[in-house]
């Protein structure tokens, strides 16, 4: 068998291909398995050894949508006969309707502060890696590895002075305030990324558009921006990720108003306890803009991970 | 159109003197070639033309107007660069339309439309105008950037060695196109080129610059038959001009150092010994490398010679240049 440098012999090919699928198949199962358990009774969740078929029902989405209280056989009478489906899966629980839960609310919050953040990291990164990129800014290096080092401990491990710090400033349970914090913490992992990107620019585009008659900011966004798309897109995936999953400072600075999904959906708790079935579907949904988000921008993170290492 | 005027102009970046004390006038509708080796300064002097770079000190101007303070958009110059000229996330149109729509010219859409056609019926770019500037050859991408240079009117038109990245052929037919162009519209043209025929054959002038400083300054011709210095002569000449010390061949004035002597300018069948030592057949021409008292020679020769290595050849030099210690011409 004639043996090439670039073209994989049939052997090699298998074996890659067997090694991808098993690692696929293994960083699956748990996706898998959250979204099987959304589907399963509270009773076939728990169940030892678990339960891989079983019959679906849409008990977990129910609740996880909705606050139920225990009813009296009197109370049963008094509401009638079930309305709706939802109503008559929570009635077989002994259970009736008292209205929306706040997972509705706390999914628009996580929408808000998560895509917020993102969309402010990304104005204010693309912005400074620009600035880094281009300009003879004073202590340059320096500057970097400060914005590199705040990134250098866990931001869980300033939690106390922030907490404090939003308490004075208001900032306690509002959207803005965790907009802030998520876009502090990204910026520095953005600011780095996006000036490789930036950096693999040449200046002569820049160069060519301020002949043309642009000036510095619109040669900026008209020639600069759109050919760091695929960086700004890559990057704005990895902000999103971040702000989106975050629980520890969720849990700490927010409660009411602001809270987002991450703390809120591990709480869920029905009747007999926790209500595993409504926190998997809750983790199940919390899973999709995020999923989207990142199948839509798919074509730039992949060109956005080798860019660099392929030569145009 | 405009004359193009550098005063005094000095540029240092850390350490690296680019331009010392630079004044070179550029002629209105002349058309400039600026000659040197890299890091004499061609292109520092047309980025300090553009806006693009503030000099040190000393002034430029255009059409007699000062540039101090002038952003590259208020200067009205067009630059076509060595590479990297396409954006590359437009097609062909975009790109010709860029300049037509900068804030600056604020073109109505039928006149850009007019302008982009014409433009791309000059150049032969028009059956590409849709595609993606990326998907374009080498020489239509050069094409194209120097096609958004020729869509605006702008004062002067800067060129840094816009043909280099081409393929023989191809450098060629644009050196014709660039010459027609020039001479049709009558257009102040600075350009800055390695190649020795680009200069020989489109430049109304020739700049040779050293070091940033302007040694000598005028026709192609000047500078190929009168240089002022060993280093303007080797600036121009395809081979290089023979430089030996100047008594070899004797009868050299005092102050010389050493003489130069154009290949054409070696008489052969006249004079001392030399040998062959090799025989380069070009086609149109041979090159003939020989051996004179221990220096290496270059002359060019019929192109159906027989000669071959080791054959003794009389030469004697005719209009040879003589330089002194420094280099400056003597005689």
């Amino acid at each position: 068998m004639s043996f090439s440098v670039t073209e994989p012999t049939k052997g090699t090919k298998w074996f890659a291909g067997i090694l991808v699928v098993a690692y696929a198949v293994v960083t699956i199962i748990p996706l898998l398995w959250i979204i099987a358990t959304g589907f399963k009774s509270p009773t076939d969740s728990i169940a030892y050894p678990p339960v891989v078929v079983f019959e679906p029902t849409l008990e977990g989405y129910v609740n996880l949508f909705t606050d139920r209280t225990r009813a009296t056989a009197q109370m049963l009478e008094e509401a009638g006969p079930p309305t709706t489906w939802y109503d008559e899966i929570a009635r077989e629980r002994g259970t009736v309707i008292s209205g929306p839960s706040r997972y509705g609310e706390r999914f628009l919050n996580s929408i808000i502060i998560g895509f917020g953040s993102t969309a402010l990291c990304m104005i204010l990164g693309t912005m400074a890696a620009y600035a880094f990129s281009r300009f003879k800014v004073p202590l340059k290096d320096d500057l970097l590895f400060f914005i590199l080092s705040t990134r250098m401990m866990p931001p869980i491990a300033v939690a106390i002075p922030i907490f404090l710090m939003f308490r004075n400033l208001g900032l306690n349970d509002t959207h803005l305030g965790m907009i802030l914090l998520y876009t502090a913490v990204n910026l520095s992992l953005s600011v780095w990324l996006l000036k490789g990107f930036i950096d693999e620019i040449p200046t002569e585009y820049e160069e060519a558009a301020l002949i043309d008659g642009y000036t510095r900011f619109q040669a900026f966004y008209k020639v600069v921006l759109p050919q760091a798309a695929t960086g700004i897109a890559s990057t704005a995936i990895f902000c999103l990720i971040f702000a989106w999953n975050e629980y520890a400072f969720a849990v700490l600075l927010t409660s009411g108003t602001a809270q987002t999904a991450p703390p809120f959906i591990p709480n869920i708790i029905g009747v007999n306890g926790k209500d595993w079935p409504a926190v998997a579907a809750g983790a199940t949904i919390f899973l999709v803009p995020v999923m989207v988000f990142t199948v839509l921008l798919r074509k730039h993170l992949l060109r956005g991970i080798t860019f660099g290492a392929v030569r145009k | 159109m405009a004359e193009i005027s550098l005063t005094g102009v000095s540029k240092s970046f850390g350490d690296d003197v680019a331009l010392d004390n630079l004044t070179m006038t550029v002629p209105d509708g002349s058309f400039v070639v600026l000659l040197g080796p890299t890091g004499a300064g061609k292109t520092t002097t047309l980025r300090m033309v553009s806006g693009l770079d503030k000099p040190d000190s000393g002034d430029v101007s255009i059409g007699g107007r000062t540039m101090a303070g002038l952003t590259p958009a208020q200067r009205n110059v067009a630059m076509v660069f060595q590479q990297y000229s396409l954006y590359p996330h437009l097609t062909v149109r975009e790109n010709l339309e860029f300049p037509l729509k900068s804030p600056v010219l604020q073109t109505p859409a039928a006149e850009i439309k007019r302008k982009v056609d014409e433009v791309a019926e000059v150049l032969q770019i028009n059956h590409k105008l849709d595609n993606k500037a990326t998907a374009l050859s080498g020489g239509e991408m050069q094409r194209v950037s120097i096609g958004r240079a020729l869509v605006r009117n702008p004062s002067v038109y800067l060129m840094d060695e816009p043909l280099s990245s081409l393929d023989a052929k191809l450098r060629a037919d644009l050196r014709v196109e660039l010459k027609n162009i020039q001479a049709n519209s009558g257009a102040t043209l600075l350009y800055v080129t390695h190649d020795q025929t680009e200069a020989m054959t489109m430049a109304t002038h020739v700049g040779v610059l050293d070091h940033g400083k302007l040694v000598q300054f005028g026709t192609p011709r000047q500078i190929y038959e009168d240089p002022v210095s060993v280093y303007a002569a080797s600036r121009l000449g395809q081979p290089r001009i023979n430089i030996l010390p100047a008594d070899v061949f004797g009868g050299a004035p005092d102050a010389a150092k050493t003489i130069g002597l154009r290949p054409e300018h070696i008489v052969q069948g006249d004079g001392e010994n030399s040998m062959v030592k090799r025989v380069e057949r070009l086609g149109d021409q041979t090159r003939l490398h020989l051996d004179f008292k221990d220096h290496d020679l270059i002359t060019v020769t019929d192109a159906h010679t027989q000669l071959k290595h080791g054959d003794i050849v009389k030469i004697r030099p005719e209009k040879p240049y003589y330089f002194d210690a420094v280099g400056a011409r003597v005689v």
